[in-house]
């Protein structure tokens, strides 16, 4: 099965993380826009993992920019626009819950 | 005598005491609250300072007029919550004590977040509409303006009353219409989110109002500074936006308090559970109002919903029972739009904002997700039910968790 045939929830994420892997975001990624992913990418993308197995919601790019060791404006450029939901996207989880 | 202390005497803090001071007994419980300022602001008047419909003596009342007879307040900083030892450490040197504590110390915004927010014009074509000084400044800028670019920016979400950023772009259509220079300004909001509103339907809606009021929306717009000699915000990824006169709703965190207790998040927001409101870290501490971490919108009306459900759970948990009482995320939410009219959401976790009447179905007399001159005059009256009814804690004509009765879907 291909990365688009895979099981999307309403926000285009996927839908079971088990779905996921490093070839599955690679293609992700490019869905989204992004060239190719680079080390600084997969920094961001392991945060977002393990938070969000430790607190079962993917951060927001506050605590990203707090936490992860890359800072706001490196973050819009990885992952241009949202880079909260961006990221979460590509790491195969659902959209943080964020706010209303 | 056991004790119960509340921290912050706003909107949540002052219902939790009227609220608790009658239903538990005097003889086994000491109710204490403690709040550094004497005055009460209505914050929702706020918004309409900047436009002279309301000045700065229609928004502000005296604390204490809110409190029951007999309360015990103190009035002094918060210094620090000592959650292991059960006390507060206040910041004129006293200590209290407390059994069960309830944190309501609101939310603040914080322009020092910003780059270059705080800067050279602070104050002087940059203003904010979330303080009385602001707002009062802003209206004073108003009076003497003669045009040009008004730029209204959200520069994080969440914010407290997420409707009060697009009220403002619609009543400040409304004023410069009504004083001949609407052609001479050009209205712009933007903001860090995909659409107008966070909620999808209600997004639409009101995305079209935007267009039909010839106000420029643009979305997705996450600041990261802004230029003073230039008069520009710019986004993370270098998209430049001028202003003439910059109106800012700067990022909005917690108090400083929280912070320095360890009990916030990333914004100093208290992480509450979602339904029982109390604090996830401590059995005995609840968080009530803008101070929680929880996912429904900030807002006074939302602090009335939760009020109920905290006081049965708090004298659920002080008889060690079982919390039962969840809180849905009921929001209700009356939107100004300008010439006199206004719009009525109301939404929970849920279900997001949808069109019908309320809170009678069928019957309203307010409209859901409609324009009417009705809606207009709940907002007004909103005021009136704010200081007699809602901060003593007395009982409004709605439920607190969200009905579907009168919705069309
Ligand atoms: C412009 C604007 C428009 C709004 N419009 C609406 C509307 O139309 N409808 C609606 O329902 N809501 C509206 N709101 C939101 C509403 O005002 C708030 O959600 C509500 O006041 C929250 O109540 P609270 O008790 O949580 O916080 P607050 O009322 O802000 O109270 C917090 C209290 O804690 C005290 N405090 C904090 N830290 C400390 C410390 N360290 N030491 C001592 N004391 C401390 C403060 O002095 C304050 O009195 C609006 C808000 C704004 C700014």
């Amino acid at each position: 099965m291909t990365t688009a045939e895979l099981q999307r929830d309403a926000d285009g994420h996927l839908a079971n993380r088990a779905d996921w892997n490093e070839q599955v975001a690679r293609d992700i990624a490019i869905e989204e826009g992004l060239e190719a992913l680079t080390d600084r990418h997969w920094l961001v993308i392991n945060f977002m993992r393990k938070e969000f197995d430790a607190r079962g919601d993917a951060p927001s790019i506050r605590k990203l920019t707090k936490e992860s060791g890359v800072d706001t404006k490196e973050l819009y450029a990885l992952f241009p626009k949202g880079p909260a939901k961006k990221a979460a996207k590509i790491a195969g989880l659902p959209k943080p819950k964020g706010c209303i | 005598m056991k004790k119960l202390l509340i921290l912050g005497a706003g909107t949540a803090g002052t219902m939790m005491l009227n609220k608790l001071s009658t239903a538990l007994d005097a003889r086994e419980w000491q109710i204490t609250i403690v709040d550094e300022f004497e005055t009460h602001y209505y914050q929702p008047g706020f918004l309409f300072i900047p436009f002279g419909i309301y000045s700065r003596r229609d928004v502000v009342k005296p604390k204490r007029d809110f409190f029951p007879p007999g309360s015990s307040v103190v009035m002094s900083g918060i210094d620090r919550i000592d959650a292991a030892e059960n006390r507060v450490l206040l910041s004129n040197g006293m200590v209290l004590g407390y059994d069960f504590l309830i944190i309501a110390t609101g939310a603040k915004i914080r322009p020092d977040q910003t780059e270059g927010l705080q800067d050279a014009e602070w104050r002087k074509s940059i203003f904010d509409f979330y303080t009385i000084e602001g707002a009062c400044a802003l209206a004073d800028f108003f009076k003497r303006w003669e045009g040009g670019r008004l730029v209204v920016n959200v520069a994080e979400m969440p914010i407290k009353c997420p409707v009060a950023p697009l009220e403002f772009v619609f009543l400040a259509d409304w004023y410069f219409t009504e004083r001949g220079m609407r052609d001479k300004v050009d209205i712009h909001f933007v903001t860090p989110l995909p659409g107008a509103f966070t909620k999808p339907k209600a997004s639409s809606i009101l995305g079209d109002f935007l267009d039909r009021k010839n106000i420029r929306l643009t979305t997705e717009f996450a600041i990261g500074r802004v230029e003073n000699a230039s008069k520009s915000i710019v986004s993370w990824d270098e998209i430049e936006i001028p202003f003439d006169v910059l109106v800012t709703i700067p990022t909005n965190m917690g108090d400083e308090a929280i912070e320095r207790s360890g009990l916030g998040d990333e914004l100093h927001f208290v992480p509450t559970d979602k339904h029982t409101l109390r604090s996830e870290a401590h059995e005995n501490i609840f968080v009530i109002g803008d101070a929680t971490n929880l996912p429904s919108s900030k807002a006074g009306s939302v602090a009335h919903f939760q009020a109920d459900i905290l006081t049965e759970n708090l004298l659920a948990a002080i008889e060690d029972r079982p919390l039962r009482a969840s809180f849905d995320g009921h929001a209700n939410c009356f939107i100004e739009s300008g010439f006199g009219k206004g719009v009525l959401i109301d939404f929970n976790y849920d279900t997001e904002p949808l069109p019908g009447k309320f809170p009678l179905p069928g019957v309203g007399p307010f409209s859901l997700l409609e324009e009417t001159k009705m809606n207009h005059y709940g907002k007004i009256m909103f005021r009136w039910m704010y200081w007699n009814f809602l901060l003593k804690g007395l009982e409004l004509p709605i439920e607190s968790n969200m009905s579907m009765a009168g919705k069309r879907w």
